[in-house]
């Protein structure tokens, strides 16, 4: 599937805006990424969200990924 | 127990109603018990020294006489808190704006703490204490702090940037090229504090077996007790941490201010310590929001489609980076459908205190600037300023300006409902204008765990860990009672420590009623599942022949069908002897949460002899997902809205040349009183969140995101002239208008 990356995160994959990644869950979508692009450990040690069809996850990385489904990457959100 | 927590659509009985709240009587007869109500045989009491410098190298700290007056039963400087933190940046920014190290930040940094038997020598204690200081330059404001040569604050950081947020897609100057208008402005926002009304309070004992116990005002007891544990080198599970009731948050309450020093002091003087900020402090040393200067440029069609939106805007962290820059730019253009987008939220570090979230962070700052420049178009275009927002609006399906395609959102609706309001066909009278702006936040799930317990009378303990901060044990009963089919009245609901519950995260990013409502929703159907089995043993047959429906089990089938429903109230008396208490119980990572959008109108009249503005009327848009007590839904929107005039007309830090804080107290820093503002009407908007069995999504922030534009284009209606900096303050207008 593909995978969007917000702006502070292309940094950490070659500064690419959308990637390809074949993942299940959360967990080994962000297996894979850091696999790949070890850089991106500065930023799952920060925090990483997964929108998934505009839903945001920050923790459960069970959540499985439907097929064909919208995911994009942010850096983690907190609030007031 | 895994449980599906999407949205069925189903009809509520009692969800959406709207009774009395349980705290309610409690409160206002003063039974209710804040951080400051709580007390221990042999307690101490605690004050803080803080510098009286916003920049400045601490040379020595004497306090040799302090510990030798009579009734001094501890003192502790930083020597006293070493640093555990392990190479964690946050927690050693934690620890270092708790008890300043090498050097005080900011004006009201601290320096020393004393523990005495009672205030007076605590004071005395204070002014013996001997520290010497070596100022340094210091900087306060947020483009100064970014010059080439402006004094460093954090050795770490380059220069005084903290962080560069860059969001968006298309290309911002190819879309200028399709404008034929293009916009360009600067504005700037003051800081603010969320002036909750309560300061920062706690009771701290810590035993000489290392067991320590915190009664603290918090929007996070579970946060606080793991902070202060990593920060003191306790075992999290000794130290038990309950949550007063709290007199105001909005995210002020999300961080350690005091309370690991109190524990520090407990732990030496071996004796109970109470510690209680004086408002003064609450100013100068807690975590206000952040100042901010920004500049934007939109370009657009003369149809009013916009093909160009950018924006970058400056952040004042304190003296600590954070992350306000990142949430700022995520959210400046949420509203809209844009080809071409670009937002920057840039954290810049200054000398003041280090910044909290207040509601919604940094996104009423972002939207100040957007909105403001959005009625500048409209006026360029001669468009209604709504007609504008819906031409350009998102809508399911969007690509949003921080990169997920939305699902179902409700910016389209709170439009359309602004612009068919009555509000918007009343007649202004002179120097009276009228403005509407649109907003926009996350909201987040997060870690929660609820117990959900019967009694053999059939009345319920509900034990939740998320913060009631704005009426969650009223909507957490309302939940309890229609998933168990029960009365309101029967449920009774808490809060419980954090020796009573798993770890839930902190109430903020209006989470509480999100995430605790879905554990209570699935600890609740773990528990009709233990009554069917009860029922199904009282009478003697299969469980799967039992069903739960309106609070009873019913027997189905041909064979059971005859038998008369039992009520909860039954099954719960024939309990101790059909298998012991029925309780349920659910922990969940509450994600999917829903995002939110609002639209706020309002009418002000301006007096140009003075430049005082009056705000005349209010509305209140917003998308609530699923409102379960409508009273407190609109009490937010209410909330936001109330803060968010103060925040637009009055309310700043006002830093002299020195770097201090000139106005720390409510009769200077003026936070709005009754008399400044109007009913403010509200709009309860339901566009369910389809990852939430109820729909709900969260309703504590997006309230306060739209109010500084929303006035800020009344305002300038009303004096015909564009206003860019808030506060909008008398002087300020005055000044506007001359130079108009």
């Amino acid at each position: 599937m593909q995978v969007g990356l917000s702006g502070p995160l292309r940094a950490a994959a070659n500064g690419e805006a959308s990637i390809h990644i074949e993942a299940e869950t959360i967990r080994e979508l962000l297996n894979r990424l850091l696999e790949r692009y070890p850089a991106m450990k500065q930023h799952m040690e920060i925090g990483i969200a997964v929108s998934i069809d505009g839903a945001i996850y920050r923790d459960n990385w069970t959540t499985k990924i439907p097929e064909g489904a919208d995911v994009y990457l942010l850096p983690r959100i907190a609030g007031g | 127990m895994q449980h599906d927590q999407s949205y069925t659509g189903q009809d509520f009985k009692v969800v959406g109603s709207r009774p009395k709240r349980p705290d309610g009587i409690d409160k206002v007869t003063g039974r209710a018990r804040y951080g400051a109500d709580m007390s221990a045989p042999g307690q101490l009491v605690a004050l803080m020294l803080r510098s009286p410098h916003a920049h400045a190298r601490i040379v020595k700290i004497d306090t040799s006489k302090a510990e030798k007056l009579a009734g001094v039963k501890a003192v502790l400087t930083a020597a006293d808190l070493p640093d555990l933190t392990n190479g964690n940046a946050g927690d050693y920014a934690t620890l270092e704006n708790c008890m300043a190290r090498d050097r005080a930040l900011y004006d009201g940094h601290a320096v020393a703490a004393v523990a005495a038997i009672d205030k007076s020598t605590a004071k005395k204690a204070l002014k013996l204490i001997k520290v010497t200081y070596e100022k340094l330059d210091h900087v306060t404001d947020v483009d100064e702090a970014l010059k080439q040569g402006a004094p460093q604050i954090q050795p770490a950081c380059d220069g005084n940037l903290g962080g560069r947020y860059e969001f968006g897609h298309g290309d911002c100057e190819a879309g200028l090229k399709e404008a034929d208008v293009v916009i360009e402005k600067s504005f700037k926002t003051g800081q603010t504090h969320q002036g909750y009304i309560e300061p920062h309070a706690c009771l701290a004992t810590v035993g000489p077996d290392g067991s320590g116990e915190l009664w603290v005002t918090t929007q996070g007891h579970f946060t606080y007790r793991n902070v202060c544990a990593t920060l003191l080198g306790m075992d999290i599970a000794k130290l038990k941490v309950t949550s007063s009731e709290i007199g105001g948050g909005f995210g002020g309450k999300t961080h350690v201010w005091i309370e690991p020093v109190a524990l520090a002091l407990a732990r030496k003087a071996n004796r109970p310590v109470k510690m209680v900020m004086s408002r003064e402090e609450v100013f100068k040393a807690s975590g206000p929001t952040c100042a901010s200067s920004m500049d934007v440029k939109i370009g657009a069609k003369k149809d009013g489609t916009i093909t160009s939106a950018f924006i970058e805007c400056r952040y004042s962290d304190g003296a600590f980076p954070g992350i306000w820059g990142m949430l700022g730019g995520m959210t400046a253009w949420a509203c809209y459908d844009l080809k071409n987008c670009q937002s920057v939220g840039v954290d810049v570090l200054v000398n003041r205190p280090k910044v909290a979230a207040y509601r919604a962070p940094s996104a009423p700052m972002m939207a100040f600037g957007v909105e403001s420049t959005l009625d500048m178009l409209a006026k360029e275009l001669d468009m209604d300023p709504v007609q504008l927002r819906l031409k350009n609006v998102a809508r399911e399906g969007t690509q949003s300006s921080y990169g997920p395609v939305y699902g179902p959102i409700g910016i389209e609706p709170t439009l359309e409902a602004v612009r068919d309001h009555p509000h918007m066909k009343a007649k202004l009278g002179p120097n009276q204008g009228r403005g509407m702006a649109c907003g926009f936040w996350f909201n987040i799930g997060g870690q929660t765990c609820s117990d959900l317990n019967i009694g053999v009378d059939g009345t319920v303990n509900l034990t939740v860990g998320t913060i009631d901060v704005g009426g969650a044990r009223a909507s957490l009963s309302l939940i309890a009672a229609e998933e168990l089919g029960i009365s309101y009245d029967d449920v009774k609901t808490t809060i419980g420590d954090t020796n009573s519950l798993g770890h839930n995260d902190t109430t903020e990013g209006s989470r509480g009623t999100f995430s605790s409502g879905m554990a209570t929703i699935f600890a609740a159907r773990e528990a009709i599942e233990v009554m069917k089995s009860r029922a199904a043993q009282m009478w003697d047959i299969p469980i799967e022949a039992v069903s739960w429906e309106n609070g009873h089990a019913v027997a189905t089938g041909a064979e059971h069908g005859n038998l008369p429903p039992l009520s909860l109230k039954e099954i719960a008396a024939e309990s101790p002897t059909t298998g012991g208490p029925i309780a349920g119980h659910h922990e969940v990572t509450a994600d999917g949460s829903g995002v939110s959008f609002a639209s706020h109108i309002v009418d002000v009249e301006v007096d140009p002899e003075t430049g005082r503005t009056q705000v005349l009327r209010y509305t209140v848009v917003q998308d609530a997902g699923k409102a379960i007590h409508p009273d407190y839904v609109e009490g937010q929107f209410q909330g936001g809205a109330a803060q968010g005039i103060g925040w637009a007309l009055n309310e700043e830090y006002i830093y002299g040349e020195d770097g201090c804080l000139q106005n720390p107290g409510f009769l200077d820093y003026r936070i709005p009183v009754c008399s400044d503002l109007p009913f403010i009407d509200t709009k309860i908007l339901e566009i369910p969140n389809p990852n939430h069995p109820y729909g709900i999504r969260g309703v504590g922030e997006t309230s306060i995101v739209p109010p500084l534009a929303a006035i800020g284009n009344a305002v300038s209606n009303a004096a015909g002239v564009r206003m860019d900096q808030v506060p909008m303050s008398p002087p300020r207008i005055l000044k506007a208008l001359e130079q108009a």
